[in-house]
């Protein structure tokens, strides 16, 4: 019904790409009608998508649709662009327009009356058609182009008050650090070129089924890992994440959150037949993501301010998805990625809202009392973070429940354990966080109001899918997202009722806990704080892990530059210096020779002459022996 | 009997005194002379062979004219070169000509 929108999948990339130019080139000195020219641009682009996800999903496409144009050629290399939709190309087209969509509505408001109001509609621009260009991808050479691009928009975004030291320190630590990761994601773009001879995802699959060297599919693996490590910020690239959230706090709603940082879930999915043909890598990667799900959550538990309590729930739902992926259990992380998209921007939004209405104030302990001043706000937020928290029948209950029950199905004990861990955790940071800041005895939000409705639209919708998106991979609609994001050789397994009630209880006592120490106060939070002293400092300091980095920068990254120093002063200037030397030295030498007289140089010339003649002479010699 | 080796022996004997002069004479004057000792010896060579290998044409016999007739000007014109710079040093001492140096 809708096939004909495939062949205009390409605008969906181009239309914010279009808008950037304009409004970059033409239009920046007029903020209302840049913003209005960004947000048409991502609406047309979410309309495309939702026309060729409902062909994809409800249309009944059976083959993946390619286009590939060859954009390069030389003997022995062939570089192509190109397009591939699929199931997971579906989800993640109207998961990023959608978000984008909303964001760059609620912008609107919570950007009103910046000084930097049309570039923040550009770079908002650059941002979606990179992220969309990334996701409709058809090979490796493209998707890292796109990965750089995000990421520059990204280090755009957090910079963007680049008026403050901390956004600007934050944006550089950001585009460092995800340097780190790129780096060895290129390394394994290149073995992939070098061995395999393309890049074109259905091409690789059918080459890497037919390959038996497991050595160097491990290593390309991990390698190829180094990405989604930095990009999804998994440990122990996690460090510039929580500091990203020095940009515009919808900026961090949708790049942050969203979007951009589950690009590294996404490439792993994408990646799935390489990974997936070593269960080594594939240990790797469910260990790197149940860790840093562990590592995050336990941060979120004692920060004070709102964003990085939410950006560290961040990272850790990443590390969720992550280990989801490690085990096997692609289309569960797929599905989280879906879902947390929505609850996550939804609560990044609120927060927002909350730090619109609070004048820029960001500690949780400073609100209070905001459900009487912020009523939208407030419940959307709770019920961003019953999503988050898994309380059933909301959207994050099915998709953490998938990942717990891949994880539990498939035998890997511990890492189930360690999930179900994280979702006791996280339920409980969440709701500290909403009765200390929402419900909380504090005066801080007296003088709150609640937000326009610009913001408070955006809220209300995200809320819905909040509470919906996870009916479509839930049993009551036959996993319908199982049917469609899937790997060949995935194994579904049947829903298991003790897992679910498990989840659901471990969620529930988190929040009954946070309720008691943070609402009630039955039990002192101080107390607690002073009975744990120690593990309180590390935690709250975020296990050292920024001072270990600032230390090992000093002692290696200084030493080697200083070393490299020294070799520039007295090898390479040494080199460069000595070349003049010599020849200033032998200018010196030589100048006796030059007498002044004539004769002396026509003495010069005879010898020269008699040298040239015997030789001649001796060659001829020579030919008539 | 005087043959076409005696020609060519006196040539380069010629020849060689030129290049002595040229190369250790301190007077500007005898350096030139030196330069039309070497000149002619070089017309003696064409003469020579024009007579002996060529006989059918007299092309050597004219180029040595043509030689004379260089000489003659290159010779007017370093007289006028010694004559300019005797004015200027009081001398046409090779030695005191070592304005090129370093």
């Amino acid at each position: 019904m809708f096939a004909w929108s495939l062949e205009l999948a390409w605008l969906i990339v181009l239309l914010p790409f279009a808008a950037f130019a304009l409004i970059g080139l033409f239009l920046h000195r007029w903020p209302r009608l840049s913003a209005s020219l960004s947000i048409l641009a991502i609406g047309l682009s979410f309309i495309l998508s939702v026309l060729i996800a409902a062909h994809v999903f409800l249309g009944g496409m059976q083959e993946p649709f390619e286009l590939s144009i060859r954009w390069l050629a030389m003997p022995g290399l062939n570089v192509d662009m190109g397009l591939l939709i699929d199931g997971i190309t579906g989800v993640m087209l109207i998961v990023v327009t959608l978000v984008a969509l909303l964001v760059q509505v609620y912008s609107l408001g919570y950007m009103h009356g910046d000084p930097g109001f049309s570039s923040y509609y550009a770079y908002q621009s650059v941002f979606a058609g990179s992220m969309l260009g990334l996701v409709l991808a058809n090979n490796f050479g493209q998707i890292f182009v796109f990965w750089e691009l995000v990421g520059l928009a990204s280090y755009l975004l957090i910079g963007f008050w680049f008026g403050r030291d901390s956004a600007k320190n934050a944006a550089v630590k950001a585009f460092v650090t995800n340097r780190v990761g790129d780096f060895g994601f290129l390394l394994a773009i290149l073995f992939l070129q070098i061995i395999f001879g393309t890049l074109n995802f259905n091409g690789l699959a059918a080459e890497i089924a037919g390959y038996t060297n497991t050595a160097i599919l491990i290593g390309i693996s991990i390698l190829l890992l180094a990405g989604p490590i930095g990009k999804s910020a998994q440990f122990p690239l996690h460090v510039w994440l929580p500091d990203a959230m020095e940009g515009p706090t919808p900026v961090s709603a949708l790049i942050h959150a969203a979007t951009m940082v589950a690009a590294g879930v996404y490439l792993i999915a994408r990646a799935y037949f390489i990974f997936s043909t070593t269960p080594e890598a594939m240990m790797v990667i469910a260990v790197v993501g149940g860790f840093t799900a562990l590592f995050a959550a336990t941060i979120a538990l004692v920060q004070n301010d709102i964003k990085r309590i939410l950006a560290y729930s961040t990272l850790s739902q990443l590390g969720y998805m992550v280990m989801a992926m490690g085990i096997g259990a692609m289309t569960a992380g797929m599905f989280h990625l879906m879902t947390h998209a929505f609850f996550k921007a939804l609560l990044f939004l609120a927060a927002g809202s909350v730090i619109h209405a609070m004048a820029n104030e960001q500690d949780i302990w400073k609100m209070g009392r905001l459900k009487d001043k912020m009523p939208v706000t407030t419940w959307t937020f709770v019920i961003g973070a019953l999503a988050l928290a898994g309380i059933p029948p909301l959207s994050g209950f099915w998709s953490k429940d998938e990942i717990l029950l891949g994880a539990f199905a498939s035998g890997h004990m511990g890492l189930y354990l360690l999930g179900t861990l994280v979702a006791f955790l996280t339920a409980f940071y969440m709701f500290r966080l909403i009765f200390v800041a929402f419900f909380g005895s504090n005066k801080g939000g007296e003088h709150a109001h609640e937000s326009p409705l610009v913001m408070t639209v955006p809220l209300v919708i995200l809320a819905v899918l909040a509470v919906v998106a996870g009916f479509v991979g839930s049993p009551l609609m036959d996993y319908a997202f199982a049917h469609y994001v899937t790997y060949p050789g995935a194994v579904h397994h049947d829903p298991n009722i003790m897992v679910m009630v498990i989840s659901a209880l471990v969620a529930i006592t988190g929040i009954i806990l946070a309720w008691a120490i943070y609402q009630k106060e039955l039990i002192s939070h101080l107390a607690l704080r002073e009975k744990f002293q120690g593990i309180y400092t590390l935690l709250y300091n975020k296990y050292y892990i920024d001072e270990i980095y600032h230390w090992l920068g000093q002692r290696f990254i200084d030493g080697t530059a200083r070393v490299l120093f020294w070799f520039d002063i007295y090898v390479v200037n040494g080199l460069v210096n000595g070349i003049a030397a010599l020849t200033g030295g032998a200018g010196k030498v030589l100048r006796y020779t030059e007498t002044g007289q004539v004769q002396t140089y026509a003495g010069y010339m005879l010898v020269g002459v008699i040298v040239i003649v015997g030789l001649v002479l001796i060659a001829g010699f020579a030919m008539l022996i | 009997m005087i043959g076409f080796q005696h020609y060519l022996l006196l040539a380069t004997f010629l020849f060689a005194v030129g290049i002595y002069g040229v190369l250790t004479k301190r007077n500007a004057v005898a350096v030139l002379m030196s330069i039309e000792l070497m000149l002619n010896s070089v017309n003696l060579n064409f003469v020579a062979i024009n007579r002996y290998l060529v006989t059918d044409h007299a092309v050597g016999q004219l180029f040595a004219l043509i030689v004379i007739v260089v000489a003659a000007a290159e010779v007017a014109v370093g007289l006028a070169l010694i004559i300019s710079i005797f004015r200027q040093r009081k001398s046409v001492n090779l030695n005191d000509f070592n304005l090129l140096k370093w």
